[in-house]
C-alpha cells in the first residue's frame, strides 16, 4: 500500500512540475502613475503566457513607499522580490544583477549604457547590470499658452533665462489675476536643475559635496522668488523637513502660469488639462552657466534578498526585450531608455498632438544637459544632497538661516550622511 | 429549585476544569522547585513578554545609539562609542539652536518645550470643560458624548488630511471667511498660525479620549457631597474648586501624565499636515528622530537611536515626577 502511495505522489509531483504547475511567485512594488503597474501589467501578461506556472503579482505601493518604507524592508531582508525605483543609485548594495540570467548580457549591457551605470552606485565602471532602466525622464516646465494670449505678452523664446521667464510670467499674473506666476515641486531633484544651471557643482569628482557661488546665487534667486510673490510659500515655505510636496492642481485650475516639474506627468496633463486651456513644455530656461534640465527616471530592479532570484532574473531580462520596453514607454507615454528604440524611434499611437509636442521638447532637452546633472544623478549620496537642500532652503525662506548659514548646513549634513552610511 | 443547582454545579466544573487538568502538573512543578519560588513560575509568561517586547528593544536601541553605518543588523554596525550623543549634544549655547551641530534637533527640543505645555494646558481645559458640560443633565447627552468621542476613532493621518483640506490656501476655512467678507490667510505658511493650528488640531483630534476619563471622575463624586453643599448655599464657582477639583485630583493626575507623555510624542497628525514646517516651526523631537533614521537616505540608525535614548529619559523623568505626586497624593 505505501508503496503504491510513493509511486502516485511521485507521480504526481512529476506531472505537476512538467506542467509548470509549481513555478515561481515573485512580488513588484510599482505606482499608479507614469511608468506604474498599469504600464507593467501587459507585459506581465505576455510574460505569464510564455511561462506557465509562473506569476508576477503588481502590488499597487505610492512614491513615499518607494522612498521610505522600501530600503528598510530590504535591509530587514523582507522587502519585495523587485520594484520600479527612483533612487537609482542609493539602494545599490540590494540589487540583484542580472547578467547570469540574461541570454546575452553583452547585448543588454550595450543597449541600456549609460543609465545602467546609475544602478551601480559607486562602482560606475563594473559590468554588473543591477536593474533595468524603463524610462528616461527629464525635468521640465510646462507653460499655460492661453495665459499668455490673454495678457498679450510674448513667451520667451528657446534660451531665455530664468529671469526672463520670471518677468514674462509676473506679467501675464498680473494682467489676468492669476495668483502665483510660477511654481515648482518642493523637490532637491527639480532645484537641482536652477542650481546647475547657476553653475552649481554639487558634487566633486571624488564623490565629496560641493558646495560654491553657484548654489549660493541659485538659493538667493530662489529665495527672492518668493519674497517677490512670484512663487508661493505652500510648497517651498509652508512644509518641513525633507518632504517631497507638489501642487499639481495649481496648474490643472490655471493658478500658476509656468510649472516646473517633468516629464513623467505629460500622461496625467493630457488627461487632466485636456483642453481646459493650451498647455505647453517649453525648452528649460538657461541660468549663467547652461541651460540643464536634470535627468532622471525609473529602472525595475531585482533584490537579492528575492526567495526567488531565478525567476526574478527571467521576469526582467524578458522585460528588457526592446519590444516588451517599447510597450511599458508607448503606455505610459515616456522617453525610452533602450539604445535600439531610441535609434528606431517611438510612436505613441495613443498620445494627442499636443503630447507628442511636449514629448519632441523633452526630447531636445536631453543633448542640452550638463555634464554635472549627470554626475550629480549618478552620485550615490544625491539624495543626502537633495534632502538638505530641500530642509535648509525651507528654513531660509522662513527667516531661520541666512543663505550663508544654508550653506554650511547642507554641507554639514551631507557630510554627516556620508560618515554615517560609511561607518 | 434543584435543576438551578444542577446548572451552577455544570458551571462549576467546566470553569475549574483547566485548573483540575494541570493540578497534577502544578503539584510536579511545585515539588521541583518548591513553594517560594511557585509565584516567579506564575509570573514567567509576563516577564518573558516585557523582556521581549519592552526590554530587548530599549537594549537594541541603545546598541543602535553606540555604533554607525547605515546598516540595520547589530553584528554589521561597527562600534563608534559616543559619537552620535557627541553630534547630538555638541552646542555652544543650548537656547540658540542655531550654535548646535545638530540644529535640527535642538530646534524640536526647542519646539517641543512650547508646545508641550500649551498643548497638555490647553487639552486638560477643554477636555474637563467639555466633560463638566456632559456631567449635566442636558438634551442630547449622548449625542454629544458620541460627537466629542469621535474624533478620537480616526486614525491620525485622516484627521490632518481633514484639516490641511481646510485650512490650505483654496481650502474650507478660506472659503468661509470669503463668503462672509473677510480675509482669509495661509494658515500653515506661517510660523505662528501654523504652530497654532498644530496645536489645535492635535487638541481636536485627542480631547474626546481625556474627556471621557474626566467624566468617569466627576461621576465618581458622591451626590451626597452636592447636596450638602447645596443646603449650605455654596455657589457653583465655590462647589466646584472646593469638591470637584479636589475630588478629582487622582483622575486629573493621571490625565496631565497621559496627555504629557502622548504630546512629547506627537508625530503623525503634525507629520502629514505641515511636515514639521514652515521651516521647521512645527518639528518635534519624534520627527526628528524619523527624518534622521528614517525619511532620509542614507538613514542614520545611530543618531536616530540616540535622539530616541534622550527622549526616552525626558519621558522617564516626567513618570517619576508623576509616581512622586501619586505617592504624595495618596498620603494625604
Amino acid at each position: 500500500m505505501k508503496q503504491i502511495w510513493r509511486t502516485t505522489g511521485g507521480a504526481v509531483v512529476l506531472a505537476a512540475g512538467a506542467t509548470g504547475a509549481f513555478g515561481g511567485e515573485i512580488t513588484v512594488y510599482c505606482q499608479d502613475i507614469a511608468v506604474g503597474c498599469a504600464a507593467l501589467g501587459p507585459v506581465v501578461e505576455s510574460f505569464e503566457a510564455a511561462n506557465p506556472g509562473d506569476k508576477v503579482i503588481l502590488e499597487t505601493v505610492n512614491y513615499q513607499t518607494i522612498l521610505e518604507s522600501l530600503p528598510i524592508q530590504l535591509e530587514s531582508g523582507s522587502g519585495p522580490d523587485a520594484a520600479i525605483i527612483t533612487d537609482m543609485s542609493g539602494l545599490t548594495r540590494y540589487y540583484l544583477d542580472l547578467s547570469p540570467y540574461a541570454e546575452d548580457a553583452a547585448a543588454l549591457r550595450a543597449d541600456y549604457e549609460p543609465l545602467l551605470a546609475w544602478l551601480r552606485g559607486k562602482d560606475p565602471d563594473s559590468a554588473a547590470i543591477n536593474g533595468i532602466p524603463l524610462s528616461m525622464t527629464v525635468n521640465g516646465a510646462y507653460v499655460n499658452a492661453t495665459l499668455f494670449e490673454q495678457a498679450e505678452v510674448d513667451m520667451p523664446a528657446e534660451g531665455a533665462s530664468w529671469e526672463d521667464w520670471a518677468a514674462a510670467t509676473r506679467k501675464v499674473a498680473d494682467a489676468t489675476g492669476v495668483p502665483f506666476p510660477m511654481e515648482f515641486d518642493r523637490s532637491g531633484h527639480r532645484f537641482a536643475s536652477l542650481a546647475i544651471s547657476y553653475g552649481a557643482q554639487l558634487v566633486d569628482a571624488d564623490g565629496r559635496p560641493v558646495v560654491d557661488e553657484g548654489l549660493k546665487a541659485a538659493i538667493e534667486q530662489f529665495v527672492q522668488w518668493h519674497e517677490d510673490g512670484t512663487m508661493p510659500m505652500d510648497l517651498w515655505g509652508a512644509v518641513g523637513g525633507s518632504a517631497h510636496r507638489e501642487l499639481f492642481s495649481d496648474f490643472v485650475n490655471a493658478e500658476t502660469v509656468f510649472y516646473f516639474g517633468g516629464s513623467w506627468t505629460i500622461g496625467q496633463m493630457d488627461a487632466e488639462v485636456d483642453d481646459l486651456f493650451d498647455w505647453r513644455v517649453v525648452p528649460t530656461p538657461c541660468g549663467p552657466s547652461s541651460c540643464t534640465a536634470m535627468p532622471g527616471g525609473s529602472a525595475l530592479a531585482g533584490f537579492n534578498t528575492s526567495d526567488n532570484p531565478e525567476l526574478t532574473g527571467r521576469f526582467l531580462t524578458y522585460l528588457a526585450q526592446p519590444e516588451q520596453i517599447a510597450k511599458i514607454d508607448i503606455h505610459a507615454k515616456e522617453l525610452p531608455t533602450s539604445q535600439t528604440l531610441i535609434q528606431q524611434g517611438l510612436d505613441y499611437p495613443d498620445a494627442s498632438e499636443k503630447t507628442q509636442e511636449a514629448l519632441d521638447v523633452f526630447l531636445a532637452q536631453v543633448p542640452k544637459m550638463a555634464d554635472t546633472a549627470y554626475r550629480f544623478q549618478g552620485w550615490s549620496y544625491q539624495r543626502a544632497m537633495m534632502n538638505a537642500m530641500t530642509t535648509r532652503i525651507s528654513q531660509v525662506l522662513n527667516d531661520e538661516l541666512d543663505v550663508e548659514d544654508a550653506l554650511m548646513r547642507i554641507k554639514q549634513d551631507v557630510e554627516t550622511a556620508i560618515q554615517a552610511a560609511e561607518g | 429549585m434543584p435543576a438551578r443547582l444542577d446548572v451552577a454545579e455544570i458551571g462549576h466544573q467546566i470553569i475549574t476544569l483547566p485548573a483540575r487538568a494541570m493540578e497534577p502538573l502544578m503539584a510536579g512543578l511545585q515539588r521541583l522547585v518548591g513553594i517560594k519560588r511557585m509565584p516567579w513560575v506564575f509570573l514567567l509568561p509576563n516577564l518573558v513578554a516585557v523582556l521581549l517586547f519592552c526590554l530587548l528593544p530599549v537594549f537594541i536601541n541603545i546598541v543602535f545609539s553606540l555604533t554607525g553605518s547605515d546598516r540595520l543588523y547589530p553584528a554589521e554596525r561597527p562600534f563608534v562609542g559616543t559619537a552620535n550623543y557627541d553630534i547630538l549634544l555638541a552646542c555652544q549655547n543650548y537656547l540658540d539652536p542655531a550654535s548646535c551641530k545638530a540644529d535640527l534637533f535642538w530646534r524640536a527640543v526647542q519646539n517641543s518645550m512650547i508646545f508641550v505645555p500649551i498643548q497638555v494646558v490647553g487639552m486638560v481645559t477643554v477636555s474637563t470643560i467639555a466633560a463638566l458640560c456632559l456631567n449635566r443633565s442636558l438634551p442630547g447627552r449622548g449625542f454629544f458624548r458620541g460627537v466629542f468621542f469621535f474624533p478620537v476613532m480616526l486614525s491620525p493621518v485622516v484627521v490632518a488630511y481633514t484639516w490641511q483640506w481646510i485650512l490650505q490656501r483654496n481650502g474650507a476655512l478660506n472659503g468661509i471667511l470669503s463668503w462672509a467678507g473677510l480675509p482669509g490667510s495661509n494658515w500653515l505658511a506661517d510660523p505662528q498660525s501654523a504652530f497654532f493650528w498644530a496645536i489645535f488640531v492635535t487638541i481636536w483630534a485627542h480631547m474626546g479620549f481625556y474627556t471621557v476619563i474626566i467624566l468617569a471622575g466627576l461621576q465618581a463624586i458622591p451626590k451626597d457631597v452636592y447636596e450638602a453643599a447645596k443646603m449650605d448655599s455654596a455657589s457653583n464657582w465655590r462647589t466646584f474648586t472646593a469638591i470637584t477639583l479636589p475630588l478629582l485630583k487622582p483622575i486629573m493626575l493621571v490625565v496631565f501624565v497621559l496627555c504629557i507623555i502622548r504630546s512629547v510624542q506627537t508625530f503623525d497628525e503634525l507629520y502629514v499636515l505641515t511636515g514639521g514646517g514652515p521651516g521647521s516651526a512645527t518639528m518635534l523631537i519624534v520627527q526628528y528622530i524619523y527624518e534622521v533614521g528614517f525619511a532620509v537616505q542614507p538613514r542614520n540608525f545611530g543618531l536616530a537611536a540616540s535622539a530616541s535614548l534622550l527622549l526616552g529619559l525626558v519621558l522617564i523623568l516626567f513618570t517619576a515626577v508623576q509616581m512622586l505626586l501619586s505617592r504624595k497624593s495618596n498620603n494625604g
